[in-house]
């Protein structure tokens, strides 16, 4: 009876902790949304201003020039690429921007006294950050709108590209904002890693434009699979099968995600 | 009944840096304990590891029964804690800042009542919609406060919560925190002020080095290793040996004597009489806690 008792109590009380995990993880994503909402300028705004200036530019000076794909223009071929781009970008940009302001700020402290679990903190950024490259594309994509007729070959395989994209990235961004501990270490991430590997992509460019060595090179950035796999959802057409895209951006964002979760249940460089 | 706090055999070690040397200590439901010690003893060491933020390298701590490392999740949602820096969030306000506070401890809207409630008791109900970065450092310290409050925790550790406060938030704070503690928060406050610690703590604990070197309830501590301190001008003169092991302290012809009772009164005045030395002024005070800080801390070093 009394076990009973004792295991009705736990029960209650397992519940109980549950339904506040849930609210705590709820409270952790809605902050991390209102953080960059409260600068939706800077957040949004600046970056689809950004790429509306590569698409005229580029447009402008390498439409005719450039070698894509047959029967799509140049400036329509750039627009999804210029909108994955944006999406990864800024996808990084929100959770290791956001962990390393409250790292610098020493107000991440209020996160880590509370109850919530590693992977309810993972969740709530990871989520913060697929929103906010979602929120840059669809701008990118509406602005773009003006421009060009984008056709639409399977909106299910950009919408999987976009998630799995942003995910990637707002995972590589938590590990850089927890491993970083001055804002200028982020600074480098972003302008020896991501800027590299994102313009040598293809997302100005199809690879097959370019001399066999540097396809093969081109094949070992990550980057380019999500910008070839995203463009097909587009036109149908890609460098590479979309099925093989899907592999290998899904792959390394599980590996990222081991790693990331490993990190932060061992509280490495949050818990000393 | 379940301490709420039980620390057992904690040690911490930073490389070659022994910051806690086995620090045992109960403290018991209800309690306002103060932890007391200079710069470096290990306060803060131990209060970070109570809140999950240092890991111990060896020995536990549990909140009202949860152990901090391996049932934390429990053991936080029992714990409020007072940062010791004064951080913030610049993108909040600070109504906005208590809700998020009180809904990653699971606290809902139902809760507000509560938030409003510890709003007025911190007087920071005029500020409730005003950015983190706009208040100023003392507005910010009772905001740090208020947002470990949040989700009224029944064991609040404040760790130097009057550091660098005027005389006004002090007062407020500390009749704030004395009604919870009233109302059955178990409240435990690391602090510099140590009349602070003599007014408002029952119970008192010393550390040094890492390690507790005096714990009792402060009228204890006051009685058994201060009593009662005589101040007498003397001049330049040398004391006769019967007296000499109750100096306390010798500083330009002024002799401070620590007493036990006052029957030690008599007993000074007449041996300084029969060694014809002149008493020019006399002084009694009640021993504080800063008699016994510094009588142990400076013992023992």
């Amino acid at each position: 009876m009394i076990t009973k008792l004792k295991h009705m109590v736990f029960l209650k009380m397992g519940q109980a902790m549950q339904a506040a995990g849930l609210r705590g993880f709820w409270t952790l994503l809605k902050k991390e949304l209102l953080r960059f909402w409260r600068v939706v300028f800077q957040t949004v705004a600046a970056p689809v201003i950004t790429a509306l200036l590569y698409l005229l530019i580029f447009s402008h000076v390498l439409a005719g020039r450039v070698e894509v794909y047959d029967g799509i223009a140049y400036t329509a071929f750039l627009i999804p690429g210029l909108i994955m781009m944006s999406i990864l970008q800024n996808a990084f940009a929100n959770s290791s921007s956001s962990l390393i302001q409250s790292k610098v700020m020493g107000n991440i402290v209020f996160v880590l006294l509370t109850p919530l679990t590693h992977l309810q903190f993972f969740a709530a950024f990871l989520i913060a950050s697929i929103i906010r490259g979602f929120v840059v594309g669809f701008g990118i994509y509406l602005v773009a709108m003006w421009f060009v007729d984008l056709s639409l070959a399977n909106p299910w395989l950009i919408v999987a590209f976009a998630i799995l994209g942003s995910a990637l990235l707002g995972t590589f961004g938590i590990i850089a904002g927890i491993w970083a501990d001055r804002f200028d270490q982020i600074a480098a991430f972003q302008n020896f890693i991501i800027m590299p590997l994102s313009f040598l992509s293809g997302v100005f460019y199809s690879i097959h434009s370019l001399p066999p060595f540097w396809q093969k090179v081109s094949h070992l950035n990550p980057f380019f699979y999500m910008i070839d796999g995203f463009r097909y959802g587009f036109f149908g057409k890609s460098d590479v099968s979309p099925v093989v895209s899907l592999s290998i951006v899904g792959l390394s964002f599980l590996v990222l995600v081991f790693i990331t979760l490993k990190m932060l249940k061992s509280g490495y460089k949050l818990r000393s | 009944m379940t301490p709420a706090i039980q620390i057992t055999g904690i040690h911490k070690q930073y490389g070659s840096l022994h910051a806690l040397k086995g620090v045992d200590l109960t403290i018991h439901h209800g309690d306002f304990f103060a932890l007391l010690g200079p710069n470096g003893a290990g306060k803060s060491t131990l209060i970070n590891i109570l809140a999950g933020l240092v890991k111990p390298s060896a020995g536990s701590i549990s909140v009202m029964g949860f152990d901090v490392v391996k049932q934390y999740q429990q053991a936080r949602q029992l714990l409020g804690i007072v940062p010791q820096e004064l951080v913030f969030d610049p993108f909040f306000n600070v109504r906005e800042m208590l809700r998020f506070q009180a809904g990653y401890f699971g606290r809902g809207p139902e809760n507000d009542a509560w938030v409003d409630e510890v709003l007025e008791g911190l007087g920071l109900a005029d500020k409730a919609k005003t950015n983190m970065r706009q208040l100023s450092g003392g507005m910010k310290r009772r905001a740090l406060i208020a947002q470990a409050l949040a989700h009224k925790p029944p064991v609040i550790i404040l760790d130097e919560p009057t550091a660098g406060v005027d005389v006004e938030l002090r007062q407020m704070l500390w009749e704030f925190i004395k009604k919870l503690n009233r109302e059955g928060h178990t409240i435990v406050l690391t602090t510099h002020y140590l009349e602070e610690a003599e007014t408002l703590c029952s119970r008192v604990g010393l550390m040094k080095q890492g390690k507790i070197i005096a714990l009792d309830s402060t009228a204890n501590l006051l009685n058994k290793f201060a009593g009662k301190s005589l101040r007498l001008t003397l001049g330049g003169v040398t004391l006769p040996a019967s007296i000499e092991p109750m100096l306390r302290n010798q500083e330009s012809g002024i002799f401070t004597f620590a007493l036990q009772d006052m029957t030690q009164i008599e007993f000074v005045l007449s041996v300084l009489r029969e060694a014809n030395i002149k008493v020019q002024d006399m002084q009694l005070n009640e021993a504080d806690l800063e008699d016994v800080f510094l009588s142990l801390v400076g013992k023992q070093s």
